[in-house]
């Protein structure tokens, strides 16, 4: 459990570590966190020639509220800063709770926000609370900025819309307007595993976002908790049987609505 | 002051709170090589070609080794242990056990996956990585088999081609007329129950460096051990040399649970490879390594049938049971034996039927792991008595009372050989009263007030006797420094126990001076002539009755050297707090440390025939085991519609005898009821029918955190053992013992109006919501 030799580089800017990526003679991952992407590389399931860490780049490093509203997280910030912040304990409710499920707080002092989505693992909770939130991510690649929105960004396990040469700059969540409910339930073997399969709901007045994860190769975005038994395609494995993960998930669907429902009318 | 009975502060906290602990993996020896091995892919296949001129071209690589040049230097590995039968258990069950030997490489043929196969050798572990990736060995794969039922059925593939078949041990045992209880029995229940496999998992993983001393060419190893002075004898053996030549240590050891008990391939291939190379060999496994090549431990199934009378007074038991010993019968009888004599645990049972077959596998070998037999057994008659008490509609409570042993049996002969060969019988204890005070403290009320149609709660039951203390000896040696200090010396290594502060109380109480001035020292082959080790729950019982013997004969030697230098007689001594004072005489007193220090050779005031130090060595060696008990009862809360089961309460009765060190005790205790929980919910090595291993990481072995502890409540009943001058009993197991079953009966409970039984574990959300539809299923024709 040894990872195979690699090249190191702690570039101090976006646009230094642009430059990495963009040799392409050279097979390059970027590190955040690191806390699913060091055990691969541990494995050898993961073997890139070189690592670009982000922790030198303090233009990343920030949790704010933008002009409009929305919550701007930085490619360096980690999920136990999101934590600690009462904005988002106050205006984004369903992010924290969602959050708190994730890893433990050594994992969560790592892990990063923006990491968590680039590798997209489906059974993960980030990935679901961008869909459900309605986030949009940012990248940064050699054309330029571009924005993806979370319906897009996630294309299957391990897998995103992310081009060669791309790197994730900052996840933006919208406030959830006024009169919002919102709900997050999963099934985990233990506390803080991936879940078996899980829901991140939010009710606003306009919209319904209901959101089943770890029972496809994505997150689904879903209207109705009548959809989910259709659209799901949740696999067996030694933690539960797919049978399993679709009966929990069409009812974890069901209380999340109602839940979010009591919520913003309450 | 007594010093026995104290929760003394364990002396080995501070320094390892503090991060200095130094454990196998922060051994830093001069030049040390490092090892990774290149481990077999395949459950069972032919080795062809090897090729590692790669591998040896990359720089920074030594050596690669193979199972064809070990094979003239290392003859294959057996173990005395698993062909040993003492005549009285031959004459009792008539045990058929065949042994085939381990080679530490294979040179033909691979028999599991995780098997290593090549070693390489390299200036880095990260290197060594490197370059097994660099090895082609070419496998032909053979036909494999798993699971034990299926290697014992005609035509399975044979694990070992010289024998006709996979069984490596059979064994029986009838008492009473069995049939005819059947046949009189008002009721009858029979059901399969299933322990499944499961890892040790410590938290360090194990480990072994060699280096050679240039001066003498003595070899001196550490190990991650549990047996040092096993392992000297072993490698005594293995290596062609005498064992004063070779020095083994255990550092810290951050756990072993019995999976550092036996000698691995590792543990003699790092010692040849630092005589063959003349340069010192570190390998520090690494977890994927250790799930898929460290001993694992369960895998039984049990056919399990009671005969009772209308009253639910069990009349007779039948069970017949098979074991996967995996690749290679390292162990012989101990663990399938350790099942029959725990069978019938606490209950008082005319008439018993047991047989047991172990069957070889293509699945890594397993060996003790906390409770070593005894958690299948319990497992086996405490859900049958489960069943039985539903077919009567009583409490389950009630069933296994009106089935104990009373204290007024006591000591009760249970009619069969323990694995030591003497008569197995129950020294001392009280079991009614432990399952009462257990009853007490259950709380059922408290949580039924959670209760709803979708949330069920439920209570369940194990009860469990556990055999402690097996010799056959123990070194211990205690001397007094003119400082003041003792020294105690044990064969007794710790892998966390706190053995410093336990057997420091015990050898303070017997010399009378404070604890903070004992300082014991173990885990080095050196600081006793010879020794056994920690395991099988043993060391208090036998290591700790060394030191107290010890410990005496050095203060009744320090009294007699003491007489003469305060002139009195030793008989109107005593000793408190290190000092030495004469009864009636408050000015004449002396410190034990002055005493010691009068013996220097220099004083010219020495008597002539005086002992040379002040320090004694004594061998316990133990008769028949005592026999610790326990009451577990769970309380659990099941969630109908996502099969999530929350264990919400743990109660504890135990009867450990003495109790040395509550606070510790109770750490044991709670730990170990912690990895019953694992199994009972998480925990399972999964290997699919090729032979692969599906739970080879923590992701997918799920150990139980902090986060899945219930709240605990414990009581002890301590029933001093007579077997020994201290009258304790272990405990270092009993606590994996009670958990699968008592969460199993909990489950069942909560879920019984549905119907559901459970046969195994672990009770993950998935199987339990499978349990809840199968049992539907069952109902609705």
């Amino acid at each position: 459990m040894k990872p195979a030799a690699f090249d190191y580089h702690a570039p101090e800017s976006v646009d230094e570590a642009l430059e990495l990526l963009a040799d392409e003679a050279v097979e390059s991952r970027v590190l955040a966190g690191g806390q699913s992407l060091v055990p691969m590389m541990n494995f050898r399931l993961a073997v890139p020639e070189a690592l670009v860490d982000l922790r030198r780049i303090e233009e990343l490093r920030y949790l704010r509220i933008g002009a409009d509203g929305a919550l701007e997280v930085g490619a360096r910030t980690t999920q136990a800063e999101l934590l600690r912040d009462p904005a988002v304990t106050t205006g984004w409710p369903l992010l924290h709770d969602g959050v708190t499920h994730i890893g433990h707080p050594q994992v969560r002092s790592r892990g990063t926000v923006c990491g968590s989505l680039a590798h997209h693992d489906p059974h993960g909770e980030l990935p679901a609370l961008a869909l459900a939130l309605g986030a949009t991510i940012t990248v940064a690649g050699p054309a330029g900025r571009r924005q993806i929105a979370a319906e897009d960004f996630f294309v299957s396990f391990y897998e995103v819309a992310l081009e060669p040469g791309e790197l994730v700059v900052e996840a933006r969540f919208p406030a959830p307007p006024a009169g919002s409910g919102w709900s997050f339930r999963e099934i985990a073997r233990r506390h803080g595993d991936f879940a078996l399969v899980g829901v991140a709901c939010l009710v606003t007045p306009a919209q319904t976002r209901l959101v089943v994860f770890g029972a496809a190769e994505r997150p689904l975005l879903l209207a109705d908790p009548s959809e989910v038994a259709a659209a799901v395609r949740p696999l067996d494995d030694l933690h539960a049987s797919a049978e399993y993960r679709r009966q929990v998930a069409v009812l974890l669907a069901g209380e999340a609505l109602a839940e979010a429902r009591e919520r913003a009318d309450g | 002051m007594s010093t026995i009975g104290v929760s003394v502060p364990r002396v080995e906290d501070e320094r390892l709170l503090r991060g200095e602990g130094r454990f196998l993996d922060d051994l830093r020896l001069e030049g040390a090589l490092e090892v990774a091995f290149l481990r077999s892919p395949h459950a069972h296949a032919k080795i062809g070609a090897i090729d590692a001129a790669a591998a040896l071209a990359l720089p920074g690589v030594v050596a690669v080794i193979d199972g064809r040049e070990t094979a003239a230097a290392l003859e294959p590995m057996v173990f005395d242990i698993a062909k040993i039968v003492p005549e009285t258990v031959r004459e009792a069950t008539a045990p058929q056990v065949r042994v085939h030997p381990m080679p530490a490489l294979p040179a033909e043929r691979v028999t599991y996956v995780g098997q290593p196969v090549v070693m390489v050798v390299a200036e880095s572990r990260y290197l060594a990585e490197d370059a097994v990736d660099l090895v082609a060995v070419e496998f032909e794969p053979l036909p494999a088999v798993v699971d034990a039922e299926r290697a014992l059925e005609p035509g399975a593939p044979l694990v070992e081609p010289d024998w006709e078949d996979n069984e490596a041990i059979s064994f029986s045992f009838e008492r009473g007329d069995v049939d005819a209880a059947f046949a009189a029995a008002a009721v009858v229940v029979e059901e399969s129950f299933r322990s499944h496999r499961q890892h040790p998992s410590p938290i360090e993983t194990r480990g072994v460096a060699a280096g050679v001393d240039p001066q003498d060419g003595s070899l001196a190893v550490w190990s991650s051990t549990q047996t040092p002075h096993l392992l000297q004898d072993f490698l005594a053996r293995w290596l062609h040399r005498d064992p004063e030549r070779i020095r083994v240590r255990a550092p810290d050891v951050g756990g072993a649970f019995g999976v550092k008990h036996s000698c691995y391939p590792e543990d003699l291939l790092i010692p040849f490879a630092a005589l063959r190379l003349g340069r010192a060999v570190k390998w520090a496994e690494d977890r994927a390594e250790h799930l898929a090549a460290a001993t694992q431990g369960r895998d039984q199934l049990h056919r399990i049938a009671i005969a009772a009378d209308s009253e639910g007074r069990i009349l007779a038991v039948r069970d017949s049971a098979v074991m996967n010993a995996g690749a290679f019968n390292l162990l012989g009888l101990v663990v399938p034996y350790n099942t029959f004599t725990h069978l019938l645990g606490p209950y008082d049972v005319g008439a018993l039927g047991f047989e047991m077959r172990v069957a070889v596998t293509n699945t890594v070998p397993t060996a003790p792991y906390r409770g070593a037999g005894r958690p299948e057994a319990v497992f086996a008659i405490e859900r049958a008595i489960d069943r039985l008490a539903r077919q009567l509609g009583a409490d389950p409570a009630d069933v296994r009372a009106r089935n104990l042993i009373g204290p007024e049996q006591m000591p009760y002969e249970t009619g069969i050989v323990y694995r030591d060969g003497s008569d197995q019988v129950y020294d001392s204890g009280d079991y009614p009263e432990l399952l009462r005070r257990a009853c007490e403290l259950v709380q059922r009320e408290r949580f039924e007030a959670t209760a709803s149609e979708r949330r069920r709660i439920g209570v369940g039951y194990a009860i469990y006797t556990e055999g402690t203390g097996v010799g056959p000896f123990e070194t211990a040696r205690v001397r007094i420094e003119p400082s003041g200090t003792v020294k105690v010396f044990t064969g007794a290594s710790s892998q966390g126990q706190g053995h410093r502060t336990t057997l420091a109380q015990v050898a303070a109480e017997a010399l009378g001076v404070a604890v903070g001035d004992v300082e014991v020292v173990g885990g080095d082959s050196a600081a006793v002539p010879s020794g056994f080790g920690t395991l099988a729950s043993r060391t208090l019982v036998v290591a700790g009755n060394a030191v107290s013997e010890a410990a005496a004969a050095v203060r009744a030697q320090a009294l007699e050297v003491a007489a003469g230098m305060l002139a009195a007689a030793a008989y109107e001594l005593e000793v408190e707090d290190g000092v030495i004072s004469v009864r009636g005489r408050p000015d004449a007193t002396l410190p034990l440390g002055a005493v010691a220090g009068f013996l220097t050779p220099f004083n010219p005031a020495r008597p002539r025939g005086a002992p040379p130090e002040l320090a004694a060595e004594s061998v316990y060696r133990p008769g028949p085991v005592t026999w610790a008990a326990g009451v577990h009862v769970a309380v659990v809360a099941v969630d109908l519609p996502t099969g999530v089961v929350e264990v919400l309460r743990f109660v504890i009765a135990h009867d450990c005898g003495r109790v040395v060190n509550p606070a510790i005790a109770d750490g044991q205790i709670v730990g170990g009821v912690m990895q019953g929980i694992g199994g009972a919910l998480h925990e399972e090595i999964v290997y699919d029918e090729s032979g692969q291993l599906r739970s080879g990481n923590f992701m997918d072995y799920m150990l139980p955190t902090a986060g899945e502890a219930p709240e605990f409540e414990l009581v002890h009943l301590d029933t001093p053992s007579p077997l020994n001058p201290l009258g304790v009993k272990g405990l270092g197991e009993g606590g994996a013992i009670g958990p699968p079953a008592a969460i199993a009966g909990a489950v069942e409970d909560a879920l019984a109006d549905l119907g559901v039984v459970v046969h195994r574990g672990p009770l993950g959300p998935s199987r339990v919501r499978d349990l809840i539809a199968s049992a539907a299923s069952a109902a609705s024709p």
